[in-house]
């Protein structure tokens, strides 16, 4: 009782042990630092992409249709992936178990249209020629610059490396919330709560993956379509 | 709710906020693609979409992560030294605008563009 007392007048108790400093369990607590640790790791990649893009010629190839209007509806998709998730969270919170997980299914819906259409739009590229270390020939000739220099054909490096390894996340996410899903009625609601901060992050990342890498490499003056 | 013990399990926030939330979201990435195709120079384009993405990323981060109703403990242990180290890896661009202006330069006519690509 006394302890509790001075857990409450005093939160350096917190540190002394027996009580949660952060009012969160410590699985949740590794999921925020998994959360951090894998922010760095994309910032890392982000920051090496624009590393590359200021150090050389670098094509801005984007045409509306396909790579736009496909990545913009990819991104309405994890947003309102998030959305059904935040309310699988809401209703696990309220002990509705059957409602939590017909949101999660509803998210992992929307989680799986993103692999599909992001398969889609590297399909079209990869059939346009683009490579890891190659770009189309089409795409050479358009923006060598007047000076000779030819546009790097890293691009495609940085753009597999970054948005795979973003897709790669979703995928991850899928098979996790398919068995948190599942298991929805054995789990406490921190466990969904957890999955479903995973999957936020998810969708956190492609809000800087999408302007940094569709956005700024638009073809404005439709270069490659004239 | 009767497992209540140390921690809370309440989730604060209704429905309407995130669907408020959710709605934002969608606008701010209206106004990027849109953004996409106004003519302006890289720079002003990079800190634009920038600021909205982090505008974005804290509103995920503070809602629908629920950070904002989580104890201010723990947003101080996780937020400040994410991005101190994010800040650390812009020490990287001073050498990439240098080697842009290591690139030869033509003096007399650049030759032609490579008709075929080596594999």
């Amino acid at each position: 009782m006394s302890t509790e007392a001075r857990a409450v007048h005093f939160p350096a108790a917190d540190w002394e042990g027996g009580t949660h400093p952060y009012r969160v369990g410590h699985r949740k607590l590794g999921m925020w630092l998994f959360i951090v640790s894998d922010s760095l790791t994309f910032s890392a990649l982000l920051i090496g992409y624009a590393y590359l893009r200021a150090s050389n010629v670098w094509p801005t190839p984007f045409p509306f249709y396909p790579s736009i209007v496909f990545a913009s509806v990819m991104t309405f998709c994890l947003l309102s992936s998030s959305l059904t998730m935040v309310f699988g969270v809401s209703a696990s919170s309220r002990g509705d178990k059957a409602a939590a997980r017909k949101w999660i299914l509803a998210t992992m819906v929307f989680g799986a249209a993103f692999i599909v259409l992001h398969l889609i739009e590297w399909n079209h590229l990869m059939h346009d020629g683009l490579g890891p270390f190659r770009l189309p020939e089409h795409w050479v000739q358009v923006f060598t610059t007047t000076d000779g220099q030819l546009p790097s054909p890293l691009f495609g490096a940085t753009f597999f490396t970054i948005t795979g390894l973003h897709m790669f996340h979703v995928a991850t996410g899928l098979i996790y919330l398919g068995v948190i899903a599942a298991r929805v009625k054995k789990l406490n609601h921190e466990d969904v709560e957890i999955s479903g901060l995973y999957w936020h992050f998810v969708d956190l990342v492609w809000m800087f993956v999408f302007p940094l890498i569709y956005i700024m490499s638009v073809d404005i003056g439709g270069h490659l379509t004239k | 709710m009767s497992t209540h013990e140390h921690v809370e399990e309440h989730f604060a926030g209704t429905n309407k906020l995130f669907i408020s939330v959710w709605i934002w979201l969608v606008v701010l990435t209206a106004i990027e693609v849109f953004l996409a195709y106004k003519p302006m120079s890289i720079f002003l384009m990079l800190t634009i979409l920038l600021g909205l993405s982090i505008i974005k990323a804290a509103l995920i981060v503070a809602y629908f992560m629920h950070l904002r109703f989580e104890r201010l403990s723990l947003v101080l242990t996780i937020v400040p030294m994410l991005v101190v180290c994010i800040c650390l890896l812009f020490a990287f661009f001073p050498d990439s605008f240098r080697s842009l202006g290591l690139r030869y330069q033509f003096k007399e006519s650049p030759p032609p563009p490579p008709v075929e690509q080596e594999h």
